[in-house]
């Protein structure tokens, strides 16, 4: 599993019901399953690893944020999570306010458009930035989306979501220092992690 | 084609339940009897056990050789010790449907007249439907002491069956696996069950449905419904792979005259479905594939729970596992989609898989790895949640 998924799997409290959209190669859900009695499940739009998961034995159902989301009905999870798949999707903000419709918690996480590398080779060289998380050319990208941290933090405020948690990551997953400033995060943060949650949802 | 005597005397391994069923139609079927095979030890807490649902066309018999044709069975790649649905962990049971003609109460099956004489119940035989089967193997497997099945597996016509489970015994059902499936028999299923049954009703050695009283069985028309049908199981991909448009050069072997006439050679692909008519006819009977396409025609669960095909399953505690095949044009994965919908609507635990195949509706009988995989997996992992070491 991931470092950032360890992280992801820290804010979840044992025995509640987990939505793992894009949930990839099953890790998150396994883990959720065997270390904290959670009833975790997953959508995933690559059907190779929907079969690989479904195959290990987890509940994964072919699928994607955009699409799915909308058949599940109010409150059916605690915690519906988002890994790294954010900037990619058709609707950004109808995906989030889904995630807090059918789950009291959302996880949120994604590659920060704000770190310095990519404002200095764009203002330096004028191009779209390429770096090891933005390493797709602009007209190969999934990533149609991109936003920074502050740009996220915004729409949450825009949306009535409360940030009840959140940190700065590095490309491996490991925390990164930025703890006080967002706005240091901002510029040195690679990847962002978010808890939201509803203005209803206890603390 | 083939004269079998119409009613085989055949003993299949069954149960007699003298109090019978009510069916849907409001009629009540007594005595009814429950064919069936089972594979593997049910273990002593009776936690074990998985129900393997047939189609349309299928049996009891799948795992072991077919009585009548020697075949192996069905399912016997997918069905046996160390293989997905393992007998070595698991005891799994096959059912003959009810309508059937392999030992299971069906059309051929003796009545009592009233002045006391048997005969074949023939066409007279009530409607019935998928329920009907469902309530019949219910029996059986409470008949067995089996309070909770593992898991209820089955593909086309049992994966209606698996729903039908799911929605009218749920606390019984921990796992269930509806495999190439429809929450409801599409229109263009119905019209195709429809030319199949035409064809029956077109042989003249149908005689009305009564055929054993002339010691006859309507082969050409059950071929032909047959042969029909068996194009819908495959796909055009399928069909362009194992036949091409090559010709079958043994000459004077067509319908009609030898070398030149319009029907002297024959195409691989045609003489490949006259045998799976001619094959099909002879452990198969005609007034059972009219019952048993009747209710698959009538299978729609939403109808069944006012229009919400969701309603059936609010609060199931089954974990499904919903596999179609992406060339599969009988059982779309559309329509797969649509249930696994129904039940993200009441938050059941669904996995959803397409495998990727060019084997159209075939494939779940056929050797498809990834397939395999997904069903061994599941059942594991079904069997790890139930507490089944």
């Amino acid at each position: 599993m991931r470092l950032d998924q360890r992280l992801i799997a820290g804010m979840i409290r044992p025995r509640t019901r987990v939505l793992d959209v894009g949930s990839g190669d099953g890790a998150l859900l396994d883990y959720l399953f065997r270390n904290s009695g959670c009833d975790a499940r997953g959508i995933e739009i690559d059907m190779r690893e929907v079969t690989r998961s479904v195959a290990h034995g987890l509940p994964v159902m072919h699928g994607d944020a955009d699409h799915d989301l909308v058949h599940y009905p109010d409150n059916a999870f605690d915690y519906v999570v988002l890994q790294r798949t954010l900037q990619a999707v058709e609707r950004p903000r109808e995906v989030l306010r889904q995630m807090l419709r059918i789950g009291r918690y959302a996880i949120v996480s994604f590659p920060n458009f704000g770190h310095w590398r990519l404002r200095m080779q764009l203002l330096l060289r004028g191009r779209m930035p390429m770096t090891s998380v933005w390493s797709t050319p602009w007209y190969d990208t999934p990533n149609i989306h991109p936003c920074t941290i502050l740009d996220f933090l915004t729409l949450c405020r825009d949306e009535g979501y409360v940030v009840q948690q959140w940190m700065a990551v590095d490309e491996d997953g490991e925390r990164a220092p930025w703890r006080r400033s967002i706005r240091l995060a901002n510029l040195f943060g690679e990847q962002a992690l978010f808890l939201l949650r509803r203005k209803d949802a206890p603390r | 084609m083939d004269q079998t005597n119409p009613v085989t005397p055949l003993s299949h391994q069954h149960v007699t339940f003298p109090d019978g069923l009510q069916l849907d139609c409001g009629f009540h079927l007594a005595p009814v009897d429950v064919a069936y095979r089972t594979y593997g030890t049910l273990s002593p807490a009776r936690d074990n056990a998985i129900l393997v649902c047939h189609a349309l066309t299928g049996d009891q018999y799948v795992a072991d050789p077919h009585p009548l044709t020697g075949k192996p069975g069905w399912w016997g790649r997918m069905v046996g010790p160390g293989l997905p649905i393992d007998t070595d962990r698991f005891f799994v049971i096959c059912v003959n449907v009810l309508g059937g003609c392999m030992g299971t109460t069906g059309p051929r099956s003796l009545r009592v007249r009233e002045d006391g004489t048997e005969e074949p119940w023939g066409t007279d035989f009530p409607a019935i439907t998928i329920r009907d089967m469902v309530r019949a193997q219910h029996l059986l497997v409470e008949h067995m002491g089996i309070t909770r099945l593992l898991a209820v597996v089955g593909g086309s016509m049992g994966g209606m069956q698996v729903l039908e489970w799911c929605a009218t015994y749920p606390e019984q059902v921990f796992a269930a696996m509806p495999i190439a499936t429809s929450p409801f028999h599409s229109a263009q299923n119905i019209a195709f069950n429809e030319v199949s049954r035409q064809a029956i009703f077109a042989d003249p050695q149908w005689h009305g449905g009564r055929y054993w009283e002339c010691n006859e069985i309507p082969a050409r028309g059950l071929a032909v419904a047959r042969m029909m049908a068996h194009i819908t199981y495959l796909s055009e991909a399928a069909l362009t792979r194992k036949f091409g448009r090559r010709v079958r050069t043994t000459p004077g072997r067509g319908a009609t005259g030898g070398p030149g006439s319009l029907f002297g050679e024959m195409f691989e692909v045609e003489s490949y479905l006259r045998h799976q008519g001619s094959t099909f006819v002879r452990r198969f009977d005609a007034n059972s594939y009219l019952t048993i396409t009747r209710a698959m025609d009538y299978f729609d669960l939403g109808a069944e729970h006012d229009g919400d095909m969701s309603r059936p399953f609010r609060g199931t505690p089954t974990r499904f596992c919903i596999i179609s095949f992406s060339s599969d044009w009988l059982f779309p994965t559309s329509q797969a989609r649509l249930l696994a919908r129904a039940l993200n609507q009441v938050a059941a635990n669904v996995s959803f898989v397409e495998i990727d195949s060019d084997k159209g509706h075939d494939a779940f009988l056929l050797d498809e790895p990834d397939f395999d995989r997904t069903i061994r997996g599941f059942l594991c992992g079904a069997a790890e949640h139930a507490g089944i070491g």
